[in-house]
């Protein structure tokens, strides 16, 4: 299975409060165990725009979805046997100690 | 003829759990599995009180099961899924033949630890665990939480959705999960036993989560705390009829009838403490309540020995209910004003600010100390914090019973 992990934090502004390497390691184990297939960190929420468009107009905002203290500050998508493994792997994840993980399944189009 | 109703029973207690697993090992589909076993049960009801009960009831359950199955699978299959539900037909076929009660205690666990999977909601846990595993019907579970019937058939879609979605996997956890996991299987059972013991209206509820308890125990003989919380809930359990006065109010031990105790549930309780064999949170709670059990008055109890086990289990779980009830047990071992010092540091502390217990606590031991005055100040104020009917209650009277 497919999962999407939200590696979220209310650190502000830097989410860097893991060792150096740390990330890396993390990393370098989910190709080793054939289970990383991507990932990146993300620019704060100042950085954010958020696009909708309502009858047939496009509004363009400064910001995130929501004001919240917590933010997403990187994603990973990983492809696990189920979600045990995908707990275990994202409990690796050195961020998983000073913020937090969502795990979510991917919805494939059929 | 045997009794139909009772042989049913008894493959109903024996029996849900394992052919439920088995048709989830094969079709995947829960509320398949569920539906097709309350299915069979409800044929064996008239069909048995035709034909006599059959030499395998068990065996008869899980064909009758797995035939509904394979029509549902067939009626409902559409061209594009054709495919795998003709595996899963051939595979279902060969499940039935080789049924036997016996080789499927495995499948139980899987259940149960799928059930209790922790990535589910707490009350999904429960209901789960109700329906699948112990087998109440979709409303009886409903009615025991108080809650309607479509709540709570959508509350079982949504977790069975969720374990499919989310990719719970059905299976017992690795050796590395599994103290964690089953202790997550044993706080599900110890909640579901709270709520059915607390209200008195639901003891079934209690009662299941005592069988659950055993086949936990059975299927995992070598599991200290699963025993340990066997035990105590028994021990518990064994004063259900006393609990109650006849004005429905909640008694304490001290203004329990100790003749109702259950003398069967508390040999059965004592007889798997001794074989547990652990020192774990349930086990230092299933001593204390042995040595009540084992007490044929109030005063009679060991509270020096229950002074120590509270002492034991505040090592494990530091927690301030866990220190007033030690305060409480000193009260009783070395009088009252020993206690209400206790009691009075742990009020000061504000730890349980709003709690009645604690104003209740203070107000019987002031009451046993003979200080009326202070004893029917601390019974109204935690009158003003009880919030059921029924504590509110038993602290009235024991307000108008200083006045005497």
């Amino acid at each position: 299975m497919e999962y999407m992990l939200f590696i979220a934090t209310d650190t502000e502004p830097e989410p860097g409060v893991e060792q150096p390497g740390e990330i890396e390691a993390w990393v370098e184990e989910g190709d080793r165990r054939k289970i990383h297939k991507q990932g990146d960190r993300l620019r704060p929420p100042s950085d954010a725009t958020t696009v909708r468009v309502r009858g047939g107009e496009l509004l363009v905002t400064d910001g995130p979805f929501a004001e919240a203290k917590e933010w997403i500050a990187g994603y990973d998508i990983i492809e696990c046997a189920d979600l045990d493994e995908a707990i275990d792997f994202a409990s690796r994840h050195p961020m998983a100690k000073f913020g937090r993980i969502e795990i979510r399944p991917m919805w494939p189009m059929d | 003829m045997p009794d139909v109703s009772e042989a049913l029973a008894v493959a109903h207690a024996s029996d849900w759990a394992k052919i439920v697993a088995g048709l989830i090992k094969v079709t995947g589909n829960w509320a398949l599995a569920e539906d097709c076993a309350q299915d069979a049960f409800a044929t064996a009801l008239v069909r048995w009180r035709v034909d006599g009960v059959p030499p395998k009831p068990a065996a008869w359950l899980a064909l009758t099961a797995r035939n509904r199955a394979i029509d549902r699978l067939r009626r409902a299959s559409s061209e594009a899924s054709r495919m795998r539900e003709v595996g899963i037909v051939h595979e279902l076929e060969n499940w039935g033949a080789a049924f036997s009660a016996s080789d499927v205690d495995d499948e139980r666990l899987r259940l149960i630890f799928t059930c209790c999977h922790p990535a589910l909601p707490m009350p999904a846990r429960v209901a789960l665990t109700l329906r699948t595993v112990a087998g109440l019907t979709t409303g009886e579970i409903a009615s025991a939480f108080l809650v309607s019937e479509a709540t709570m058939a959508q509350r079982l879609v949504r977790a069975r959705q969720k374990i499919e979605n989310a990719g719970i996997p059905y299976r017992v956890p690795p050796a590395e999960l599994l103290g964690e996991r089953l202790n997550g299987v044993l706080a599900v059972l110890y909640l579901l036993f709270n709520e059915g013991y607390t209200t008195v209206r639901r003891n079934d509820l209690a009662r299941s989560a005592i069988d659950l308890a055993a086949s936990v125990v059975e299927l995992m003989p070598r599991e200290p705390e699963a025993r340990s919380l066997l035990a105590l809930m028994l021990l518990q359990h064994s004063r259900r009829d006393a609990r109650i006065g006849s004005d429905g109010e909640v008694l304490t031990l001290e203004e329990q009838d100790r003749s109702l105790w259950d003398d069967s549930d508390i040999a059965r309780g004592l007889a798997t403490l001794a074989s547990a064999r652990a020192r774990g949170s349930y086990a230092i709670q299933a001593d204390i309540a042995a040595c009540h059990a084992q007490a044929t008055t109030a005063d009679d109890t060991d509270w020096p020995r229950i002074v120590s086990l509270y002492d034991e289990l505040l090592v494990l779980a530091p927690t301030p209910i866990i220190e007033l009830n030690r305060a409480i047990a000193v009260g009783m071992a070395d009088g009252p004003d020993a206690g209400l010092a206790l009691l009075a540091r742990l009020s000061a502390s504000g730890r349980l600010a709003g709690y009645r217990l604690l104003p209740a606590a203070r107000a019987d031991f002031a009451r046993r100390a003979g200080r009326t005055a202070e004893a029917a100040e601390l019974y109204r104020e935690a009158i003003a914090l009880a919030t059921s009917d029924d504590d509110q209650r038993l602290l009235r009277r024991r307000l108008a019973s200083l006045e005497q």
